[in-house]
């Protein structure tokens, strides 16, 4: 049962699998462990994230092919529930019709740059979805009509999933069941789904030949592989991912704009969980996603608390300022590439398989 | 010794240009199953760039390849390969970090069909690691299925090559200096195989090998390439006495 879940591909790591139960467990009771709005918004990013990590894994660490364009497809899902639901009215309907016109935009878009481009060398394809991404960032924010420029689209949710909607006179172990709670676990099960079918396509014989192809395009062509085909799909796959991430930010959010979207700062932050969790793994982009976005969070509270403790040491203070955050998260990350080079994943496995 | 039946696989005027250099020019040849043709010739005579133009990874700039009556000029390596034409590589081209059985089920599940089930688990098909597992075990490779195809010794990353040629169960079988950089012990397996192959009767063999030892104890037929063009073609026995390739290939590279 639980091989057939996780498609035969376990963790192969003691300390791997502590960690994995330690995440879905966190996730899966976050609301009644930290039921704070902010910490709940914390754990819903992590489920985003994981899922959107997990299908550019599937590009990069699986079948080596380096896109810049996956904020975009994150930003289809994004704006296309938001564009519904903002123009039409906030009922399941309207809900619906946007996640299918944006996971259909998606995968045309994807099936056309993969056609176009997937035959060029990889650093031209990595140029040519640079552009394209660009290209749709300049869109978003002209057609301010639609997209609502820089500022973005604010909309409502569909009654059952609005904060107001309340189902139950008392609470559940504290916690009152309201739309909030049914939305921040139709994003954990979303996310948790989509992630196990990434698990299976990546374990299936179709994931295997894009391992092959990441190691030897040439071999695996003279093995009888077509393999602008494999990289055509796989390169759609990875934009419906995205753009399931996209929906379901947005469902979280009730909001969709360019800086939760399709910034470049964030396709960054998917390159750098990526490799700290480890490429090709996907259980990487869980550890990866977690640990960043956890970073990205609490670093600076946590920082505020070291920088007190430390009032009177001299220069300490300062270093240990919030403000300096970045300049930690950027050591951490360093210091992970450095020790980490497969990164997380492949340490702990590693570990393990040596004798 | 050769049957009389009709060729397997045929090269009607085949050329290639780069640049001015003609590096295959104008060689018609048909090759007959149960043969085994080992194709002779000093460096830069254009073996390889024959074995491309043949297997697909090179177009042709005129004249045909046909495979049992059908041109497949114009199909693709991978179309090529679905079609019988199994190639081995003269420069070890593995998949260097996956495992020495994951690169032989890789040819397997290539020829299974198998390779755009995405919703299966690649382990449950059984048969598949079996046969590839048995593919391992004809080339002595079968205790070393674990270990990464980049950390074998070089001789065992040749006889890898063999076996993933061996799990495609091409029709044509193509063998690029198969024993090369093999130490004297290792080169009998490869040897075996090839003949076990032959013997069978129904597949065609193309060899390609400077040892001329190995050539005397396989070929049934040899063609010797000079220059990009078929300078000569018959038994082996024949061919090597003749005075074009005593002079032509033998001459320079000597009868070891």
């Amino acid at each position: 049962m639980l091989a057939r879940v996780l498609s035969g591909d376990f963790p192969r790591s003691r300390a791997l699998a502590v960690a994995l139960v330690v995440i879905l467990v966190g996730l899966a009771l976050a609301p009644f462990i930290v039921p704070g709005t902010r910490s709940l918004t914390v754990a819903a990013k992590v489920c985003v994230f994981v899922l959107l990590v997990a299908s550019y894994d599937l590009l990069l660490g699986y079948t080596g092919i380096v896109s810049f364009a996956h904020t975009m497809f994150f930003g289809i899902g994004g704006y296309g529930v938001g564009i519904a639901m903002a123009r039409m009215d906030s009922t399941w309907g309207a809900l619906a019709i946007g996640v299918l016109v944006s996971l259909a935009l998606s995968a045309v878009i994807a099936l056309a740059i993969g056609l176009l481009s997937l035959r060029v060398r990889a650093i031209f394809f990595a140029m040519i979805t640079l552009a394209v991404a660009a290209f749709f960032q300049i869109l978003a924010s002209q057609l301010s009509g639609i997209t609502g420029g820089e500022d973005g689209i604010n909309f409502k949710l569909p009654e059952a999933l609005r904060p107001a909607t309340s189902f139950f006179e008392a609470t559940f172990f504290g916690v009152a069941v309201n739309g909030r709670l049914v939305s921040y676990y139709l994003v954990f099960a979303v996310a948790l789904a989509f992630f196990l079918v990434l698990l299976r396509v990546v374990n299936s014989p179709f994931g295997r030949v894009l391992l092959s192809i990441r190691e030897n395009e040439f071999r695996s062509e003279a093995l009888g592989y077509r393999t602008v085909t494999y990289r055509t799909v796989a390169n759609c796959l990875g934009a419906l991912g995205a753009t399931v991430a996209g929906i379901l930010y947005a469902i979280w959010l009730r909001y969709t704009g360019p800086d939760t979207t399709l910034s470049f700062n964030i396709m960054i932050d998917i390159l750098l969980m990526v490799v700290i969790g480890g490429m090709g793994t996907m259980y990487g982009s869980v550890i990866g996603a977690t640990l960043f976005v956890v970073a990205q969070n609490y670093l600076q509270d946590l920082m505020k608390f070291a920088s007190n403790a430390a009032q009177g040491v001299p220069l300490l203070p300062n270093l240990l300022h919030p403000d300096r955050w970045l300049l930690w998260l950027g050591l951490l990350f360093i210091v992970c590439v450095y020790y980490f080079p497969a990164g997380i994943v492949g340490k702990l496995r590693a570990a393990k398989e040596k004798p | 010794m050769a049957a009389p039946e009709h060729p397997v696989l045929e090269t009607h005027g085949l050329t290639i240009r780069f640049g001015g250099h003609l590096a295959v020019n104008a060689v018609s040849c048909a090759f007959r199953p149960g043969t085994l043709t080992a194709i002779v010739g000093p460096n830069g005579a254009g073996k390889t760039t024959y074995f491309n133009l043949i297997s697909g990874q090179l177009k042709a700039t005129s004249g045909h390849v046909s495979l049992f009556g059908e041109d497949i000029t114009p199909l693709s390596t991978p179309q090529r390969t679905h079609r019988g034409i199994g190639r081995a590589f003269q420069l070890t081209n593995l998949f260097p970090r996956l495992t020495v059985l994951e690169n032989v089920r890789l040819a397997v599940q290539s020829r299974a069909h198998l390779g755009r089930n995405l919703w299966s688990m690649w382990g449950r098909h059984v048969e598949l690691i079996e046969r590839a597992e048995h593919c391992l075990h004809r080339v002595a490779l079968a205790d070393r299925r674990r270990v990464i195809a980049s950390a074998l010794p070089h001789g065992d990353q040749r006889k890898l090559e063999v076996a993933i040629l061996l799990a495609l169960e091409p029709e044509v079988f193509m063998f690029d200096e198969p024993t090369a950089g093999m130490s004297v012990d290792e080169v009998p397996v490869i040897l075996e195989l090839i003949e076990h192959i032959k013997a069978q009767g129904d597949k065609t063999v193309l060899l390609v090998e400077h040892k001329m030892d190995v050539v005397r104890s396989l070929a049934d037929r040899i063609i010797v390439l000079h220059q990009g063009e078929l300078v000569a073609d018959g038994e082996p026995a024949a061919v090597i006495a003749s005075p074009i390739v005593q002079e032509a290939y033998l001459g320079v590279a000597g009868d070891t």
